[in-house]
């Protein structure tokens, strides 16, 4: 009996994504497990594993296509066998169900043009050409020739006129509006990232604590750690600080929480997300039950997804479940930072540089390591005193980074 | 400048060539006593003789033949064909031997040697004797096909195609021999495998040859009256075929109509429009048109005839379309 692969919901909020590629082809033997099809959400590219083992019997879609949630993608089955028994819910032709649509809407900057030109846009070859050496969106130039083609005298018109072409929403690409000016359609990320975040700073109240950390101790230890492990183990600083969080996290259950209208659901699990730079904007990964593990294991594990992150590959459990998160700008040479709340988490550190800094300690000026953090919580859920009561149990592991180790 | 007729400009380079060569002679049906059909080689019976200007048979294959023998020899023969449409009398000597011949025969034998035939329709000969096979010819690897459109070219490229050691079929247009032009003063060659602008313009190129160039130059000089400024690329050769100039041309303003006389499949336009999409793709504005002649064998009916014969409307017509 085939089997249908559909559209997998990698967030809460993931209402559809977009078929990046193919990875197998009609025919192609797949087993269960295996990468069918990479697929772009609001937060990476990620790989959509087969959930049967067979022979791919047909890709439902095609590539370059946004699918719902759930919508039918693919069907694996035996070789030869007919595609009829299908589910009743994927034997309609694609044409019937409404929300299949195009690509352009939704693809990178950097593919924009590309792909609007392989789509309903009818241009010429030299106007094709001319838009991509200008990075002039196709979708947004009005075409004068026959049957609404554009040509080259339309992009120049496009070029050369000071008003930008409008970019909808629909269609968000890289424009030039003059010489000068630029306008960068954002990526699915970046819409992301504007909207969760704009969300996050205007419907949650923040308030902040800054702390600051002695840290001689965990470099002292890392030191002498580091000096056990090979280059591609050594410890950071941060995962150091990860452990803290979530060391702390367990004695402060209300702050490794989500406000949900009508209560507040504390977290069983305690998984801290980290922060990652990545092209066009950040990402969140995620380091499970992190309480629960030695920090080797956080740390090679957080390793992993950084990367997967960086290759614009992150798997779905890779950016999942966080319950607080972890933002670190110490590789900036950063004092300090406060940073929005990523929801529904109630709670986010913002840390930044270990500096060598004058300090005072019983009356005698000393030069010692002084990092400063600041937490930002949801005042929904928690008040200032229990904030700052977090900020000293960190310090109590921060400062005490032995306690980690047992 | 002298202004001279085509068929003056034909006689001049046979005659240039004949006194320049002693190899060089001439065979075919009525080139002798009678002064060729077309009255090219009038007089030429009389100041050469019969040993260089040959009257032949109604045999087309014995013609072609013979002047493969001859050019084999070392000789330099002009073989007339009365039209391009006996040329399939002689069909396999003129595309499967004499194109091959040097080939086959590891470069043993040259073939010194002119095919001079007639094409072209329009003067009501009927569907048989009014073709314009021009693609057939040019087909064939080993075979070179020229078919001028000016008088200037049509000398200096048969004083050329007298001298190259390879077979060239040399097509001349049976409504041409008196379109005057401008000829240059004494000696001159022209290069075999050239193309060239015929006129320069810069909003769309009309890409041509022959009787076609005829047409054009008049489509283009009606369009300038409407401010559309036309570039025509006259091929002068068909194989080998030199798309610098068209290519050139297209780059610049990327649109195109290509006129032919023969029929549109299968024909020389196919070729440029294909030429264009593999090496200007990136420049192509418009869908590129072809102007050529109606898929019908050729009405002897005057009108009917006319009508099938790509004409300087349809030409001005595409070239609107085009510029749509």
């Amino acid at each position: 009996m085939a089997e249908t692969i559909s559209m997998p919901k990698l967030g809460f909020d993931m209402a559809e994504g977009l078929l990046v590629r193919w990875v197998r082809q009609v025919g192609e033997t797949i087993n269960k497990g295996d990468v069918l099809a990479e697929i772009e959400t609001d937060k990476a590219t990620v790989e959509v594993e087969s959930s049967a083992s067979g022979v791919v019997l047909q890709l439902i879609v095609d590539q370059g296509t946004v699918v719902p949630v759930n919508a039918p993608i693919a069907i694996v089955g035996k070789a030869g066998e007919v595609i009829s028994d299908q589910p009743a819910g994927i034997s309609k032709k694609p044409a019937d169900e409404k929300p299949l649509r195009a690509a352009p809407t939704v693809v990178p900057v950097s593919q924009a043009v590309v792909s609007a030109e392989s789509d309903s846009v009818k241009a010429s070859p030299l106007a094709k050409k001319i838009a991509r050496d200008n990075k002039v969106n196709l979708a947004n130039v009005q075409g004068t020739g026959p049957g609404g083609r554009i040509v080259r005298k339309d992009i120049e018109a496009a070029l050369s006129s000071n008003q930008s072409p409008v970019t909808s929403v629909q269609s968000p690409s890289a424009v030039i509006v003059s010489h000068e000016d630029e306008a960068i359609a954002p990526t699915r990320l970046r819409q992301a990232i504007a909207r969760r975040m704009t969300e996050s700073k205007t419907s949650v109240p923040h308030f902040y604590v800054t702390h600051e950390y002695k840290m001689e101790a965990v470099m002292t230890l890392r030191k002498q750690v580091n000096e056990y492990l090979s280059d591609s183990e050594k410890l950071s600083v941060n995962d150091f600080i990860v452990k803290a969080v979530a060391l702390a996290l367990r004695e402060f259950p209300n702050l490794n929480a989500s406000f949900a209208g009508d209560k507040v659901v504390r977290h069983g699990a305690v998984n801290v997300g980290v922060a990652v730079a990545v092209e066009n904007g950040l990402l969140t990964v995620v380091n499970k039950n992190t309480d629960q593990q030695p920090l080797r294991q956080i740390s090679m594990d957080l390793k992993n997804k950084v990367a997967h992150a960086r290759e614009g590959k992150v798997r779905p459990e890779d950016i999942e479940g966080s319950t607080f998160s972890v933002s670190n700008m110490g590789m900036y040479d950063v004092e300090n930072f406060i940073a929005i709340l990523n929801p529904p988490e109630a709670g986010i550190l913002a840390v930044g540089s270990a500096r060598e800094v004058p300090v005072v300690e019983s009356g005698v000026l000393k030069v010692g390591w002084r990092m400063k953090a600041t937490i930002s919580v949801d005042h929904r859920v928690s008040d200032g005193a229990e904030a700052a009561k977090f900020m000293q149990a960190l310090a109590g592991f921060l400062e005490n980074p032995v306690r980690m180790l047992v | 400048m002298a202004k001279i007729t085509m068929r003056e400009a034909i006689s001049q380079a046979l005659m240039e060539e004949m006194d320049r060569d002693p190899a060089v002679f001439i065979l075919g049906e009525e080139v002798g006593v009678w002064g060729g059909t077309y009255a090219v080689t009038k007089g030429f019976y009389d100041k050469y003789g019969a040993a260089r200007v040959k009257d032949t048979p109604i045999a087309e294959n014995a013609i072609i033949g013979a002047a493969i023998g001859a050019a084999m020899q070392g000789q330099r023969p002009i073989a007339e064909l009365m039209t391009i449409n006996f040329a399939f009398s002689a069909m396999d000597y003129i595309v499967n031997q004499a194109p091959k011949l040097h080939y086959m025969f590891g470069g043993q034998f040259t073939l010194p040697m002119v095919i001079r035939a007639v094409g072209g329709g329009g003067r009501q000969l009927g569907a048989t004797h009014s073709q314009t096979p021009d693609a057939v010819f040019a087909h064939f690897p080993g075979l070179k096909v020229v078919s001028p459109g000016t008088p200037e070219d049509a000398k200096g490229l048969l004083k050329s195609a007298i001298r190259s050691n390879d077979p060239i079929l040399f097509i001349e247009h049976a409504t041409m021999y008196q379109v005057r032009g401008e000829v240059p003063d004494g000696e001159y060659t022209i290069p075999i495998g050239k193309s060239k602008i015929q006129r320069e313009g810069k909003d769309v190129t009309i890409v041509t040859y022959c009787k076609g160039l005829e047409l054009s130059m008049k489509a283009a000089e009606e369009l300038s009256k409407e401010g559309v400024e036309v570039e025509v690329v006259d091929l002068r050769t068909l194989r080998p075929l030199d798309m610098q100039p068209v290519l050139e041309s297209f780059k610049k303003t990327n649109r195109a109509v290509v006129v032919e006389e023969g029929w549109k499949s299968f024909g020389v336009g196919s070729e440029i429009v294909s030429r264009i999409y593999e090496e200007a793709f990136d420049y192509v504005d418009a869908p590129i048109i072809r102007v050529a002649q109606k898929e019908v064998p050729l009405p002897y009916n005057r009108m009917l005839e006319q009508a099938a014969l790509p004409q300087v409307p349809d030409i001005v017509a595409a070239v609107k379309e085009v510029l749509k």
